[in-house]
């Protein structure tokens, strides 16, 4: 109100007629003010409201209250932009427990888009994270990133251009990553380090990996026990556009589910189409690009009790990225041909071997059809590369599903 | 013998500053506010802007750390003060344990160039700070002729923890008033040679002082990050002399359960060419890193562990890969490599003022070029390399 009055008061006088009107960042000064006055204040039982419209940040917004929900009107109405970010990185980033964030967008933030940082209790639903000048080398690495957290849901949403992976849920416990749309990222959906995922009925295409299961040395915790599954993962061939020194680096274009290092992982009636290099990778710690080739004590470098069986697969494995693999698909296969299905690195934990296998319980397990596998004798330099069928020929018990455990 | 300290503590230079410029008025003790938020600095009458000066009321402490973090170039002001009958106790690797009602405060303030008006951008980028002080007050009382005030942080030690509560100064430099979300203020650094660069600084809201201060990160507990005996452990020109500053806490009855200096431990004064490279290089990053990359810091998801106390080589970054750097790695592979320090993708963020790139990810804008200085010398003199 007495805003309004003092609106009147300077229309009537004379002086104020110099003041140009407010323009539009001014509005978004006042508005960021506001917004970042509610994540100050948020406490449990907090709702904060995003309005539709598209809204400039310059600030990262900080979030340290449990309990909290921030809720727009649509991933397509409420649009966080950072694009004028000057202090960040991150476009949000959250610290606390038993947190919502529904039915908005994140644009164009310096760093991650949404990093959520030791959080238990955690749900992300209809979010779209997006970096809109498409792949970039200016393009920040995490759209949706929930790191060491525990009863993660990331649910109905999107991310599109991370430099390096789209949703990414990282040293978690107990993850669902259900109805996802992930493109033009390095990697589209990364569970990394995690334990008890469940991926299921999401998109990924056009990034350059669409899914991937990883396990890294030296975290804070080892990954095992994933089930990627009803997912659509096709025509992943983006060029990767990762920073070097990154783990995705390593990623070729064309990678439709890729799985390294990560034991217990079941990949199940996914249809999974026209990824160029291949269909699914299977590898170790060894055969990616990582300078360090020492990973240290307590960490499993090898892929064990994985498990792919009744996935629908077209295409795909027609044109591998790199030079290595162009001239080792063009020699098995042809310039017409392709690679089978499943490419797998060849590197083997002897020290595990029982009679020259691994046991029955730790065994990579394919069992889809007609699909094949292709060993391509990582370890010799694709020396001695062989399309395998019955010696992947085995079963393995199901995983158990993933459950968000109650607060 | 408690009550003698007490005494001590409360016969600062100020107030005999005050009884000397013949101020009628008693000054109002200093007030600890156990909770809420006071709209204005002057309302915690800690520190004051008066006479020309900014002085620190009875009882209020300054103090200095051996390595600060870098901010912009900046210059600080840090005092303590703590109730009445209550002294921190001593701890030789963590902050001190503070007592309830502790109030620290950090003031952020830059040397004006010659020739510059408080009301330009240009401030001084110098490490010349003998010129901040008023004359007379040895290292007690700014002279605010010379120099414009930006920021004053207020750390306050509460029944549930602490409190960060950020005040920007006025343009009269009268006072300074509560800016829960920060502040963005443009400035122009002027060196000696009359080079510039300009710059947003950036005051960080009260959720980003916690971002820096919330060393436990699951435990969400904010913490003072520089009073630490390590930084502490050093002379202060105080209006009574020369001490250093451990002693002098400890006689003020500040500080219990300290030993004599001589035996606590002391990092290297990062200036002081005569120290070994290695010794200045790790304090730079225990200050400037540690607080986020420590085994419980926010960082921890990183393995990276910058603190001094760390002394496994990997987890300190040699030869170790990147983990969630993205483009952050600016192309390198590792983050440390031995002898090559533009290999090393360390050396590449601490260069870097682009958000989402530099590191740390907060509290500047610019580059510190001394700092990174010292990190590429360390660096190249380390043996060995990451070739196995």
């Amino acid at each position: 109100m007495r805003k309004l009055i003092m609106l009147v008061l300077c229309a009537l006088a004379t002086g104020c007629g110099k003041e140009p009107p407010p323009q539009k960042s001014g509005d978004d000064a006042a508005f960021e003010k506001a917004l970042q006055q509610q994540f100050l204040d948020a406490k449990p039982g907090t709702v904060i409201d995003i309005p539709p419209g598209k809204h400039a940040l310059q600030r990262v917004l900080t979030l340290r209250a449990n309990g909290v929900t921030v809720r727009g009107a649509g991933s397509d109405k409420s649009v966080l932009s950072f694009k004028n970010q000057i202090s960040g990185p991150e476009g949000m980033l959250v610290y606390g427990n038993d947190f919502v964030i529904e039915h908005l967008a994140i644009e164009d933030s310096k760093g991650d888009g949404l990093k959520i940082n030791d959080g238990t209790n955690v749900t992300v639903r209809d979010v779209r994270v997006e970096w809109t000048a498409g792949p970039s080398k200016d393009n920040g690495a995490y759209g949706i990133y929930p790191v060491k957290c525990k009863n993660v849901l990331v649910e109905d949403s999107a991310s599109i251009g991370a430099r390096d992976a789209g949703i990414y849920v990282g040293q978690s416990q107990n993850v669902v990553v259900r109805r996802n749309r992930a493109e033009k990222n390095v990697a589209g959906i990364e569970i990394e380090n995690s334990i008890r995922a469940d991926v299921y009925e999401n998109t990924a295409t056009d990034n350059t990996g669409g899914i991937l299961v990883f396990n890294m040395p030296d975290l804070t915790q080892h990954g095992e026990h994933a089930r990627v599954f009803k997912n659509k993962v096709f025509a992943n061939n983006l060029g990767n556009f990762a920073a070097k020194g990154t783990a995705v680096a390593s990623v070729p274009a064309g990678s439709g589910i890729i799985v390294t290092s990560n034991p217990k992982v079941e990949i199940f009636d996914n249809d999974i189409a026209d990824n160029r290099t291949a269909n699914i990778i299977v590898a170790s710690y060894f055969i990616t690009n990582f300078a360090d080739k020492k990973p240290t004590e307590g960490y499993d470098p090898y892929p064990k009790s994985i498990y792919i069986h009744d996935n629908r697969f077209t295409g795909g494995g027609d044109a591998p990225d790199g030079l290595d693999w162009k001239a080792l698909k063009v020699s098995m296969f042809g310039i017409g041909g392709h690679f089978p299905d499943v490419l797998w690195d060849g590197y083997v934990d002897t020290k595990s071997l029982v009679d020259g296998q691994y046991p029955a319980e730790q065994r990579i397990c394919v069992k889809n059809g007609d699909v094949e596998v292709l060993d391509v004798d990582g370890p010799n330099k694709f020396a001695n590369p062989k399309v395998m069928k019955d010696e992947f020929h085995c079963e393995l018990p199901p995983l158990a599903a993933a459950e968000l455990k109650a607060p | 013998m408690a009550t003698s300290r007490a005494l001590l503590r409360f016969l600062p230079a100020s107030l005999a500053l005050t009884l000397l410029v013949g101020c009628a008025q008693a000054p109002q003790p200093v007030h600890y506010f156990a909770e809420g938020k006071p709209e204005k600095l002057g309302d915690w009458h800690l520190i004051e802007a008066r006479d020309g000066k900014l002085v620190t009321n009875s009882g209020v402490v300054p103090y200095d750390l051996a390595m600060p973090l870098f901010s912009d170039y900046a210059h600080k002001f840090r005092t303590v003060w703590m109730p009445k009958g209550t002294a921190a106790k001593y701890d030789a690797e963590g902050a001190m344990d503070f007592p309830v009602g502790t109030v620290l405060t950090k003031t952020f303030f830059y040397p004006l160039p010659a020739g510059a008006s408080r009301n330009d951008k240009a401030v001084a980028r110098t490490y010349d700070t003998t010129r901040d002080f008023a004359a007379g007050t040895a290292a007690e009382a700014l002279d605010l002729a010379r120099l414009r005030l930006i920021e004053t942080r207020v750390l306050v030690r509460r029944e549930h923890g602490w409190d960060a509560i950020p005040y920007v100064w006025n343009a009269a430099q009268t006072e300074a008033e509560l800016a829960r979300t920060g502040d963005a203020i443009p400035l122009e650094l002027v060196d000696d040679k009359q080079a510039k660069e300009a710059f947003t600084y950036v005051v960080p809201n009260e959720n980003q002082c916690a971002s820096c201060h919330d060393t436990h990160v699951q435990a969400k507990r904010i913490e003072p990050i520089g009073p630490r005996a390590r930084h502490l452990n050093r002379d202060y020109a105080y209006a009574s002399g020369t001490e250093n500053q451990l002693d002098h806490w400890a006689k003020l009855g500040y500080l219990s359960g300290a030993p004599a200096a001589a035996q606590a431990p002391r990092d290297a004064d990062w200036h002081d060419a005569k120290a070994p490279i290695a010794d200045r290089a790790r304090a730079y990053l225990d200050v400037n890193c540690s607080m986020c990359h420590s085994p419980t810091g926010p960082a921890n998801t990183t393995a990276l562990d910058l603190r001094s106390a760390n002394d496994d080589l990997r987890r300190l970054g040699v030869c170790k890969p990147p983990v969630a750097a993205g483009r952050g790695t600016g192309d390198r592979l590792l983050d440390i490599v031995p002898g090559k320090p533009d290999d090393s993708i360390l050396i590449y963020r601490i260069t870097s003022h682009e958000p989402g790139v530099m590191m740390p990810e907060l509290g500047r804008s610019t580059t510190h070029h001394e700092g990174v200085e010292l990190i590429r010398e360390w660096i190249a003199s380390m043996p060995g390399n990451c070739d196995a």
